[in-house]
């Protein structure tokens, strides 16, 4: 039973992961720039929604459209005015910005909401499963995290594959230039990804503190940086890839804390993403494209 | 006169740009050194001296690595984490060798070669991988030797054994622990001086500017710019990746040592994702391939942040604000233009005074 409940554990977390990697994999799949901010928007949807049930004791469900909405403009202002000057500048420079963007939402939210963490009331509210005899729980918030991520995960892969703007948003990724030649808006496909992004984050931050009730300023990053990771170890810019990733290192996490040692579970999930690397050098899913001379 | 000025002509054009960089830190360190002597400095700035020459030879290192080599490396405050540790655990075990300032450099050079020995070990499996890939494997690394040293206990007991646990504190009668988990190495003596600092800054430097100006140097540059064009004529890609990455990889252990022993304790919380990322933004901001501009970026990122405490709880803040339009004032298509504008217009004002001059000396 403990194997079972590590394993659903591990999926629940995972799906949060998943659906912070989504985010992750879209925007580097079509602007090509690791957006390192993109861990502290969980962060702020995550504050928004807190405050929107606690202090105007909105509906659960309001609450996550609330937040979902103030984390969309949040991320088209950050990309219309950090972001987009930098569209001819080198990389670096771009993920320089990135982190400089990072700070300035960490500090931003210890200003306004200060660092002692916030208790976070589950806005979950559905009752947990109990199954053979009540030896295995399933909580409600983790039933309604794996539900939303594999949703999440098949309307991303709808809007990508079926509607205007995904296809507009694949020829941006082929070839920003020739996407432009054809009459595509850059700039608003650009737009677009990071909307879908940051509303994803929203929804990520609510589920993590839903299960997780512990909200600091500083969330984001540590999450941040493993979604990341599992948008790697998927193949970054693979929308199915960030899915499995995030579900396989959700998973691998909480067996190193169950079976290994909690304090280096960090450590063991870095160690496998170096090893997946290593084996399939552009993740599981990834493309590997070869150099022409 | 005549003469050292024809003289100054024949040096290499690469070779005056060094002696600048040289002069420059020589001037500063001279101008700081006898300033806190005289006791003007405040406590802060004085006290930030060591860790300002740490940050500028990691962030010099760290150019070899993202500027020279063309490699963009998220972890090497992991490196500085084992310098600083295998140092302060030299210091504790060989206090009794010569003066301070011996006891500190053979610390240097054991954090740097322990580093070094690590930046190999990694660099196999690293310097595999390309652009993104290899970034984010860089900062598992870093990442991964975070938690490790959180977990590492050492201790010697009274009968002179050694005891190592991993994850759990040593249980031994008497004797002293040495690394504790989570709290690091405490009770150090503080032997890093500002002089030893710059000594190792001039040490670094004279590093680097022969390797770049060397056989392999240039090589590493060819492969940078064009990987495929340079394997073609038969240089080893990995192999000089390798030489940069190691080479990268004692320096900042040894700046490490600096750290650690500039403070009474050290705890491994301090080299997290923030420091790799506080030393690539000096490398960024600086100009990637530019050592000055290495140096300059971290010596004013490094004081600028405490000589805001003055704004209190803004400090960070105004720090995150500053980095993002510095980035775009430097990087952008707009901010460029402009730049160029400014230039241009200082230019003509200069142009002009010197024509004016020259017309009066003709009448």
């Amino acid at each position: 039973m403990t194997l079972l409940t590590y394993i659903i554990n591990g999926i629940s977390l995972g799906s949060v992961y998943a659906i912070i990697a989504l985010g992750y994999t879209m925007v580097y799949g079509i602007a090509k720039m690791l957006n390192f901010a993109h861990g502290d928007i969980i962060m702020v949807g995550a504050y928004i929604s807190y405050f929107a049930a606690t202090s105007f004791g909105m509906p659960p469900l309001v609450c996550i459209a609330v937040s979902m909405a103030a984390c969309t403009v949040l991320g088209i202002a950050i990309e219309r005015f950090a972001y987009r000057p930098l569209r001819n500048a080198n990389s670096l420079a771009v993920l320089i910005t990135a982190i400089g963007v990072s700070y300035l939402l960490q500090n931003g939210a210890q200003l306004l909401w200060t660092s002692n963490p916030k208790m976070y009331a589950s806005l979950i509210d559905i009752p947990a499963l109990h199954l053979f005899d009540g030896r295995l729980t399933i909580t409600g918030s983790a039933l309604v995290t794996v539900i939303s991520c594999v949703i999440v995960m098949a309307l991303l892969v709808l809007i990508t594959k079926k509607t205007k703007v995904g296809k507009a948003m694949r020829a941006v990724s082929e070839d920003k230039e020739a996407a432009q030649l054809m009459g595509i808006n850059v700039n608003f496909t650009i737009s677009v990804t990071f909307a879908i992004g940051s509303a994803l984050a929203a929804v990520a931050g609510v589920l993590l503190c839903s299960s997780y009730p512990s909200l600091y300023p500083t969330l984001g990053s540590m999450t941040g940086i493993k979604a990341f990771t599992a948008a790697v170890f998927g193949g970054i810019g693979s929308i199915p890839g960030a899915f499995v990733g995030g579900i396989l290192l959700g998973v691998i996490e909480k067996f190193a804390e169950g079976y290994i040692s909690t304090q280096l579970s960090n450590a063991i999930v870095f160690s496998v993403l170096i090893i997946v690397l290593l084996v399939k050098p552009a993740g599981l899913f990834g493309k590997v494209r070869r150099e022409k001379v | 006169m005549e003469n050292i000025r024809t003289k100054l002509s024949g040096i290499k054009k690469s070779t005056k740009q060094e002696l600048i960089t040289y002069g420059m830190v020589t001037l500063l360190f001279v101008l700081f050194q006898s300033l806190n002597n005289a006791g003007i400095l405040s406590r802060s700035l004085s006290g930030q001296l060591v860790p300002v020459c740490v940050y500028v030879v990691a962030a010099v290192a760290l150019n070899l690595v993202v500027g020279f080599s063309g490699e963009l490396s998220l972890g090497h405050a992991g490196f500085l984490s084992i310098g600083a540790f295998s140092g302060a655990v030299f210091c504790k075990l060989f206090s009794g060798i010569g003066n301070d300032t011996v006891c500190l450099i053979l610390a240097m050079v054991c954090g740097g070669i322990v580093a070094g020995i690590f930046g190999f070990l990694i660099g196999i499996p690293v310097l595999r991988l390309r652009g993104d890939y290899l970034a984010i494997v860089t900062l598992a690394f870093g990442e991964i030797i975070r938690n490790i040293v959180n977990c590492i206990y050492l201790g010697i007991d009274g009968k002179g054994r050694w005891h190592f646990a991993f994850g759990n504190t040593v249980e031994m009668e008497g004797g002293t622990t040495i690394i504790n988990g989570p709290m690091g190495i405490t009770g150090n003596e503080k032997i890093s001086t500002f002089a030893v600092g710059f000594g190792l800054i001039l040490f670094t430097l004279f590093i680097v500017f022969n390797l770049i100006n060397s056989k392999t140097g240039r090589a590493i540059m060819a492969i940078r710019d064009n990987r495929i064009a340079a394997e073609s004529i038969g240089l080893s890609a990995t192999g000089f990746k390798m030489t940069a990455f190691v080479i990268s990889a004692v320096l900042t252990g040894m700046a490490g040592t600096l750290y650690a022993m500039n403070y009474a304790s050290v705890a491994p919380i301090k080299f997290g994702f923030n420091q790799s990322v506080l030393i690539l933004i000096f490398v960024v901001l600086g100009g990637m391939g530019n050592i000055r501009g290495s140096i300059i970026a971290a010596i004013i990122l490094t004081v600028l942040p405490e000589q805001l405490r003055g704004v209190g709880d803004f400090r960070m803040l105004i720090y995150a604000l500053l980095l993002i339009s510095m980035m775009l004032i430097t990087q952008s298509d707009k901010g460029r233009v402009l730049m160029e504008k400014i230039t241009a217009n200082f230019k003509k004002i200069l142009s002009i005074k010197k024509k004016t001059v020259k017309g009066e000396k003709a009448e």
